[in-house]
């Protein structure tokens, strides 16, 4: 039996305590079939990075409202790097100003998700990102 | 033995998180490479009802058995969504103080369709955390009720977690999980009612006395509660832990239970025991899960499909159309066989 499951981790890196974004998008992946595994609240980069390599995770979901981004991203994506897991694609949503987005896309971040966002946007990017990975390595 | 399968021996997490999916995916060749270099891990089975407070126990438990510096695998199983497959997968919320130890490995499982708290899967990755090295492997199912009892083929010790104000007494006295407790843990003992459930469980135990209960498929003696441990007749004794697995209360004599648990299991020859019901059950599971996949494979969708509306139009009876797929499976067995 061959059961393809995408497995996505969605993580609360920084100190903001909010967290109803991250429970919706985290309920509406699991509600397109996917498998959620959620960090809960104030994690650090190397959390995140350890909870994506043990769980094996196809998409990683990042979640940050307090500006943090700048910071965060960029250290999440070097230990990605450090574990050769950079081909993991990277989600960010949450509080982002439109000019730091394409920096953030330099950094590897495949899309960024701002307020208002669909449900179903969000769904296809996820498995248009997964399958490129597939096609990718072949798997 | 494959790349994969000697990079999870050598100690890879990244190897043995890849090995993971692969084994959920159906990859029964790792497994295979992998088997002779298990059973040496001393599995441990948590079971409870939602909100028991079994993934927070299983992180103070981690703590705990870290400092013994034993290694530690943790698999913890959350439902599957049965009308879109998917799954949210939330223990790790409380096992955060676990990250950062390379003495410690957590995975998430969803059951994706299986019943009785464990996903079909779990067991094969139990095997895969005994080759890469752990010592101990704590496997927390799903938030279970009255019936999800397989974790007791799966676990060397199972603990029960039950939180306070949960039903009466005549909860307790029923048939199903409670039965399969080598330890039981009230947790959130700080609650109003606490007392009341422990004495419920006591009070279980008790009745047992002086005659004879089914565990773990045997019929044992139960002795009086009392300290857990080997009874006087050799036989293990159940006991009712009290916990605040929020603060980590009570949680030490847990540990030296499950510890003295291990020990009785080895010393009076049920740990061998249990290591035969638990082969003969998985290769029933896997023997049935094998003619599933072979029937679908033989008969087509569209068929099985027909015989599944003649069943709900009530113009088949349901035996009838097992009856039938089962026959044709048997010919196509037979031409096998003459082929």
């Amino acid at each position: 039996m061959d059961e393809r499951k995408i497995r996505v981790l969605i993580a609360k890196p920084g100190l903001d305590g909010h967290d109803r974004g991250a429970k919706v998008i985290a309920r509406g992946l699991r509600d397109a079939g996917m498998e959620v595994i959620y960090t809960g609240l104030r994690q650090t980069p190397e959390m995140v990075v350890e909870a994506a390599l043990q769980e094996d995770v196809d998409v990683i979901g990042l979640s940050i409202l307090s500006g943090a981004h700048t910071a965060l991203v960029p250290r999440i994506v070097a230990l990605l790097r450090e574990n050769d897991m950079h081909d993991v694609p990277l989600f960010l949503g949450g509080i982002v100003p439109n000019d730091d987005v394409p920096a953030m896309k330099e950094q590897g971040v495949t899309e960024v998700f701002g307020p208002g966002t669909g449900m179903n946007r969000i769904v296809a990017s996820i498995h248009d990102a997964v399958d490129r990975r597939g096609n990718a390595t072949g798997e | 033995m494959s790349d994969l399968a000697a990079e999870v021996r050598d100690g890879s997490r990244r190897a043995l998180a890849k090995a993971i999916t692969q084994v959920e995916r159906g990859n029964h060749e790792l497994v295979a490479a992998l088997y002779p270099h298990t059973g040496n891990a001393h599995v441990v089975g948590i079971t409870g009802s939602p909100g028991s407070g079994k993934s927070t126990l299983v992180n103070e438990l981690a703590k705990a058995f870290r400092r013994q510096d034993l290694l530690v695998g943790i698999i913890a199983v959350d439902p599957s969504s049965p009308f879109s497959g998917g799954a949210l997968l939330g223990d790790r919320i409380r096992m955060r103080d676990l990250s950062g130890d390379p003495g410690i490995f957590i995975r998430s499982m969803a059951t994706r369709g299986s019943l009785g708290g464990l996903a079909r899967a779990t067991a094969a990755v139990v095997k895969l955390l005994d080759a890469a090295g752990f010592d101990i492997i704590l496997v927390e199912t799903v938030g279970a009720g009255q019936a999800e009892v397989d974790i007791a083929n799966t676990a060397h010790t199972t603990i029960v977690v039950e939180a306070p104000g949960m039903g009466d007494e005549i909860q307790s006295i029923k048939a199903g999980i409670l039965e399969i407790a080598d330890l039981l843990v009230v947790n959130k003992a700080d609650h109003p009612g606490a007392r009341n459930t422990v004495k419920a469980l006591r009070m279980m135990l008790n009745m047992g006395q002086g005659t004879t209960v089914r565990h773990h498929g045997r019929l044992l003696g139960v002795p009086a509660s009392g300290a857990a441990g080997a009874g006087g007749d050799g036989t293990w004794q159940v006991d009712v832990y009290e916990t605040v697995a929020t603060s980590g209360e009570g949680v030490v004599a847990v540990v030296q239970a499950i510890g003295d648990h291990r020990d009785y299991l080895r010393s009076s020859g049920e740990w061998a025991e249990r290591e035969g019901d638990r082969s003969r059950q998985e290769i029933t599971q896997l023997l049935q899960a094998r003619l599933i996949d072979r029937l679908e494979a033989t008969v087509p969708a569209a068929e099985r499909d027909r015989l599944v509306a003649a069943v709900a139009a009530r113009e088949m009876d349901p035996y009838a159309a097992v009856e039938q797929l089962f026959s044709r499976m048997a010919l196509v067995a037979q031409q096998d066989v003459n082929a």
